[in-house]
């Protein structure tokens, strides 16, 4: 099938052409980005939610519990998992299935699992085209769950109109770590595992983290949730649709968008970025050059860094009209 | 076993090669399962793992969303010549068609040519070296993009 039946496919309800769709999305192919091309006019419908926070947070347990929620309230969910690759191998294990099991056979579910495949930003540019591809399939709902890796977390919030960040009772390291950055990018704040000790304290920590945050106009609330007995969720998903509301409300909406999709291209134009100069570098000896006089300490590595720069940019000077 | 790599390394090119490891049937042991998830892991893998317990449908469902290139089945109840025609089945009728199918656990001798003839090119049982899994996979996976 070529891009365009691939999209045909999906919009009309095809789950072989989404999934299809989804792996060419995923390798980049020149399929993959028609297919883009394609299917995002058709977007724009789905509630789209990012579900991020550490490893063992509890993250899946709570997107599956989520997703059966909002299939009790009669709407059609799509889930992008995410699990890390392994930087040895470049392998991984995706086992987010087993926390969803019963969602398998469920008409109105597709769950889709994705390898982190490195930190080359990757993640962001694959994943915000998977989201589109389920929205353009009709997915009323899209989860993606993230691990929280530092610079992921904050990829996540571009990719999800409704950024979702899972917090345990007990990490007071972890709350700390929140303070850069992070409590700007989420819209809902979770206490995860609440029937642990330190629930309320964390909930505490977070609130004072919150109150010296730059929020707007929504502030975020902060719900204590037990994923694995269904504590909780229906309160959280009661606040993702009430923060859905609001982005939709005549008074936000235009400016809501417009944060968006600006988030969107400036995250995806930097891992485009980021990607094409490290295989630039890598590729025309640059990079080696220049580690050899910095490790023999001939040169500083700040130096260096902008030398790296200076010499992608020259070289690029001709050719950046025909990059992909 | 293959030995996983020590250090980290850039990223290959080429897309990783998908693969689904699904346990069907009622019997509970998924250890050699999860072996051959993890040394095809090692061996630069996606690997999916849905768990123990699966019905056809789910594992025909799974297969399709996550477009994997390879099924591989593990079983040790004695119920493989009644649950693996139904998971071939249910592929069928999703119109996945294009996937290589393995299957290992316990598969007496006297199945074994009855399992390929269901489409399995690969039987593997107790005792088999993963390295053999990881050759017959990267052999006989159809490409994708």
């Amino acid at each position: 099938m070529d891009a365009a039946e691939l999209v045909d496919g999906l919009v009309a309800g095809n789950r072989r052409a989404l999934a299809r769709a989804i792996t060419h999305v995923e390798a980049d192919s020149a399929t993959g980005r028609a297919v883009r091309r394609l299917a995002y006019p058709r977007t724009g419908r789905a509630q789209t939610v990012g579900v991020t926070g550490s490893a063992g947070a509890g993250k899946s347990t709570l997107v599956g519990a989520i997703a059966r929620e909002q299939r009790r309230r009669g709407r059609t969910v799509g889930i992008v998992a995410v699990d890390p690759s392994s930087p040895f191998s470049h392998g991984a294990i995706l086992g987010d299935r087993i926390r969803m099991q019963d969602l398998t056979g469920d008409p109105g579910v597709f769950l889709r699992s994705m390898a982190s495949r490195g930190n080359l930003g990757g993640l962001s540019e694959a994943a915000t085209g998977v989201v589109d591809l389920m929205d353009a399939a009709g997915f009323e709902v899209v989860l993606i769950e993230t691990v929280g890796a530092g610079q992921d977390e904050v990829e996540v919030a571009t990719t999800a109109q409704t950024t979702v960040l899972v917090a345990n009772p007990g990490a007071g390291d972890e709350v700390q770590s929140m303070k850069a950055g992070l409590m700007e990018i989420a819209q809902i704040m979770v206490v995860n595992k609440a029937d642990l000790a330190g629930a309320d304290t964390a909930v505490a920590q977070l609130r004072a983290l919150l109150a010296i945050a730059t929020v707007g106009a929504w502030v975020p609330p902060i719900l204590k949730t037990v994923a694995k007995a269904n504590e909780g969720v229906t309160e959280l998903v009661d606040a993702i649709d009430q923060h859905s509301a609001h982005i939709r409300s005549d008074e936000h909406a235009a400016e809501e968008r417009a944060r968006h999709v600006r988030g969107q291209i400036i995250d995806l134009a930097r891992a485009a970025l980021h990607r094409q100069a490290l295989e630039a570098a890598t590729r025309s000896g640059a990079l080696e050059a220049l580690v050899e006089e910095v490790a023999a300490r001939r040169r500083d590595p700040r130096s260096a860094a902008l030398e790296l720069l200076e010499t992608l940019r020259r070289s690029w000077g001709a050719s950046t009209s025909d990059r992909t | 076993m293959t030995q996983p790599a020590t250090e980290a390394s850039a990223p290959p090119t080429e897309r990783p090669i998908r693969v689904l490891i699904a346990k069907p049937g009622l019997d509970g042991h998924d250890r050699g399962a999860k072996v051959v998830a993890r040394a095809l892991r090692d061996a630069g893998m996606e690997v999916v793992y849905t768990g123990i317990r699966q019905t056809p449908q789910m594992i025909a469902e799974a297969a399709l969303q996550e477009d994997v290139q390879v099924v591989g089945l593990s079983i040790l109840s004695g119920a493989h010549l009644g649950l693996f025609p139904r998971v071939v089945e249910e592929l069928t009728a999703r119109g996945v068609d294009d996937v290589l199918l393995f299957a290992g656990g316990i598969i007496p001798a006297d199945d074994v040519a009855e399992v390929q003839a269901m489409g399995f090119k690969g039987v593997f049982g107790p005792g088999t070296d993963t390295r053999e899994i990881i050759e017959f996979v990267r052999e006989h996976a159809p490409k994708r993009t």
